[in-house]
């Protein structure tokens, strides 16, 4: 406990039971999270320069196929009559059910008191603005007239109009919207008092003004952290039903039309479990090359992957689920429309992506069961890679296939996406990736105060246990404790 | 305790090197009878506020409030612009308060907004930020309550504050050191 010893080099074996590995003091955490958004311009890590370089270079080619959008309209792409919905929505939500992992790791584990979230929320908060950047941009790019927008909302206009708040395309624009605000909210009240550590860290007169700045005059007063523990209680509390309730409008969007496939009422908690699916393996993804780049594997250990991993398995095992209840709908529903898209999913030209995403989402994480797989990360790669496509497989197959073969045999038409699907879909990777270098060149990685609390209680935790069970609160372990030597250094 | 200080000093500040060693020094303090103090930590000790600051922190009342004020807009706004001002059949939806079930989204949706912009502001008004400047910056080694040290503050307006008395007081609790903050 003692923060003047030197930092703790001594690598300590990770056997997969601890959330945060032995040898951290308050300085060392300060020091090793915090001084990485702090390092000069000209000392940024070369392997950063190359990541961002190539995610800058995607985003221009994002910026290419919206301008080439824009000029030509939507006829740039594949789609058509009768599948109007293609890969603009299938990567709308891909990419806002990625970003969901990000409020269940920051909001619901906060509010059960999960401490080891605190070494992955902030990244994971991360991930999830920029996911819902990437999301909310393609409702838009597909509107066809997309400067006129604002029509979705309700704005005094001499049109004399209002939108149709009873359409689920309204809802989504409430749900997007107040999502990506009320997650950006609850980042920046978490970011508050760790610029305030950034800027006591920074040599350099500026970072320390930005930072200073950012941090409002943060100064760890008592009553401060009072109000600031409530707000994010609040925050946390409010963002749990926001994050169920969003995806469970974007599966409105489809659940209350009349298409064969869409209308089914498991949709909402489906497609709920299938985001945090999708983010959990999202995060797995970004976690481990991080964690590794930056040295941080002291602060997410095994343990967190195997939590992760369970937490991929069991939703993953509720999106199964989600398959065998479409079925059966199909099945009970006497609908000869129902029981024909079933028929079409197994046999029809793009029963392919039936079987992948079969395959992805219900064969390939069975394996995730063992512990030495949870535990080991080439497999968790692996696994969360094929994940990733396979709920990218389910959009698809929910959107495209049920519209390929509606009711009417005279309108079928398959749909082949365009190099300007494929393009935008792989620029959104860009835009995705720029953001996220940008932070974590600029912002600290891991919630520096949360780590410094985690180390408290985990001391608390250990000291409990020397003590056989006696002193059940940190008060009584520590009164007169206080060493004479250290008070006549003064 | 007569010779109570004059206001050229904000209070005295002692610098703890252990979370424990706070709690134990801000149980202390409490007891000798101070009580316009503060503490100044890397993260929030329970223990600490529970001490310090005690009480109702207000912003779950402005957080409900809003949240009321919320809903009830984003109501009044689809229920003005759907049934009353602009009315539309689209798909037979009832052109009345009947529709109130395809309102609940954004009803909802409204609630969580104003709420959460609520709970985040009220925290930062009423802890007083953003406040660039204040006298605990002043003292010595403070740039380190945002990373290992802990402090606590006895302020020059409580009743007890005695400079002499109060700093060999705070020096008993095994503190680092104690200094007296400008003001």
């Amino acid at each position: 406990m003692a923060q003047a010893q030197p930092l703790p080099t001594k690598p300590q074996p990770d056997t997969g039971e601890q959330y945060l590995l032995p040898g951290n003091t308050y300085t060392s955490i300060s020091r090793t999270i915090g001084d990485v958004p702090l390092v000069s311009p000209l000392q940024t890590p070369r392997g950063w320069l190359l990541g961002f370089t190539i995610a800058f270079l995607l985003l221009m080619l994002y910026f290419v196929s919206i301008a080439w959008l824009f000029i030509k309209g939507v006829g740039i792409w594949g789609i058509n009559i009768p599948v109007g919905w293609g890969m603009d929505i299938i990567n709308f939500v891909w990419w806002i059910g990625i970003g969901h992992a990000g409020t269940l790791i920051s909001a619901i584990l906060l509010l059960l008191n999960q401490g080891w979230r605190n070494s992955i929320n902030r990244f994971a908060e991360a991930m999830t603005l920029f996911a819902v950047a990437c999301a909310g941009l393609y409702p838009i790019l597909h509107l066809g007239r997309p400067w006129l927008f604002y029509w979705l909302t309700p704005y005094p206009n001499t049109h004399g109009m209002w939108p149709n708040f009873r359409s689920a395309l309204a809802w989504d624009v409430f749900a997007i919207s107040t999502y990506a605000s009320v997650s950006l909210v609850f980042w920046l009240v978490g970011l508050l008092p760790d610029f305030a550590t950034l800027r006591d860290r920074a040599t350099n007169i500026w970072a320390k003004r930005a930072y200073g700045l950012a941090s409002l005059g943060w100064r760890g007063s008592a009553r401060h952290w009072h109000r600031y523990e409530m707000a994010s209680l609040l925050l946390a509390g409010l963002s749990t039903p926001l994050v169920v309730s969003v995806h469970s409008i974007i599966s409105l969007d489809f659940a209350i039309s009349q298409v064969p496939g869409w209308q089914v009422t498991v949709f909402p908690p489906y497609f709920v479990a299938g985001a945090v699916f999708a983010g959990f393996a999202m995060v797995i993804l970004l976690m481990a090359p991080v964690r590794a780049w930056y040295g941080f594997q002291k602060y997410i250990t095994m343990r967190h992957f195997d939590v992760m991993a369970k937490v991929m398995l069991a939703t993953g095992m509720i999106v199964v689920y989600g398959y065998f209840m479409e079925v059966w709908a199909a099945l009970y529903s006497g609908s000869r429309f129902e029981e024909y898209l079933l028929f079409n999913r197994l046999n029809g030209p793009s029963a392919w992506a039936y079987y992948g995403l079969l395959f992805c989402n219900a064969v390939a994480i069975q394996p995730l069961w063992f512990r030495r797989v949870r535990q080991s990360i080439p497999a968790l790669i692996i696994i969360s890679l094929i994940v990733s496509v396979g709920m990218w497989l389910e959009r698809y197959v929910i959107i495209v296939i049920s519209l390929e073969r509606e009711f009417l045999p005279s309108s079928w038409d398959l749909y082949i996406p365009t190099f300007w699907d494929w393009s935008l879909y792989i620029g959104s990777f860009g835009l995705f990736f720029t953001l996220l270098f940008l932070f974590i060149r600029v912002l600290p990685m891991i919630n520096i105060f949360e780590m410094r609390l985690f180390h408290f209680q985990e001391q608390e935790r250990l000291h409990r246990r020397e003590h056989g069970g006696h002193g059940e609160t940190g008060r009584d372990i520590v009164t007169g404790k206080s060493d004479p030597s250290v008070a006549s250094a003064d | 305790m007569q010779n109570r200080a004059a206001p050229e000093i904000y209070g005295l500040m002692a610098e703890f090197k252990t979370p424990e060693e706070l709690i134990a020094a801000t149980h202390k303090v409490k007891q000798a009878g101070y009580s316009k103090l503060d503490a100044f930590t890397p993260f929030p000790i329970e223990e600490v506020i529970e001490e310090v600051a005690p009480g109702d922190t207000g912003v779950p009342r402005l957080v409900l409030l809003a949240g009321l004020i919320g809903a009830a807009t984003g109501f009044i706004i689809q229920y003005v612009g759907n049934i009353i001002d602009y009315p539309l059949n689209i798909g037979g939806r009832p052109l009345s308060i009947d529709n109130w079930p395809a309102m609940i989204p954004i009803t909802f949706e409204s609630m969580i907004l104003l709420a959460a912009f609520t709970a985040a502001i009220s925290m930062v008004v009423l802890n007083g930020l953003p406040m660039p400047y204040h006298p605990a910056f002043n003292a010595p080694r403070f740039d380190r309550a945002s990373q290992d040290a802990f402090f606590l503050c006895i302020e020059a307006r409580d009743p007890l504050f005695d400079r002499a008395q109060t700093s060999q007081f705070l020096r008993n609790l095994g503190p680092v050191q104690v200094t007296e903050v400008a003001n």
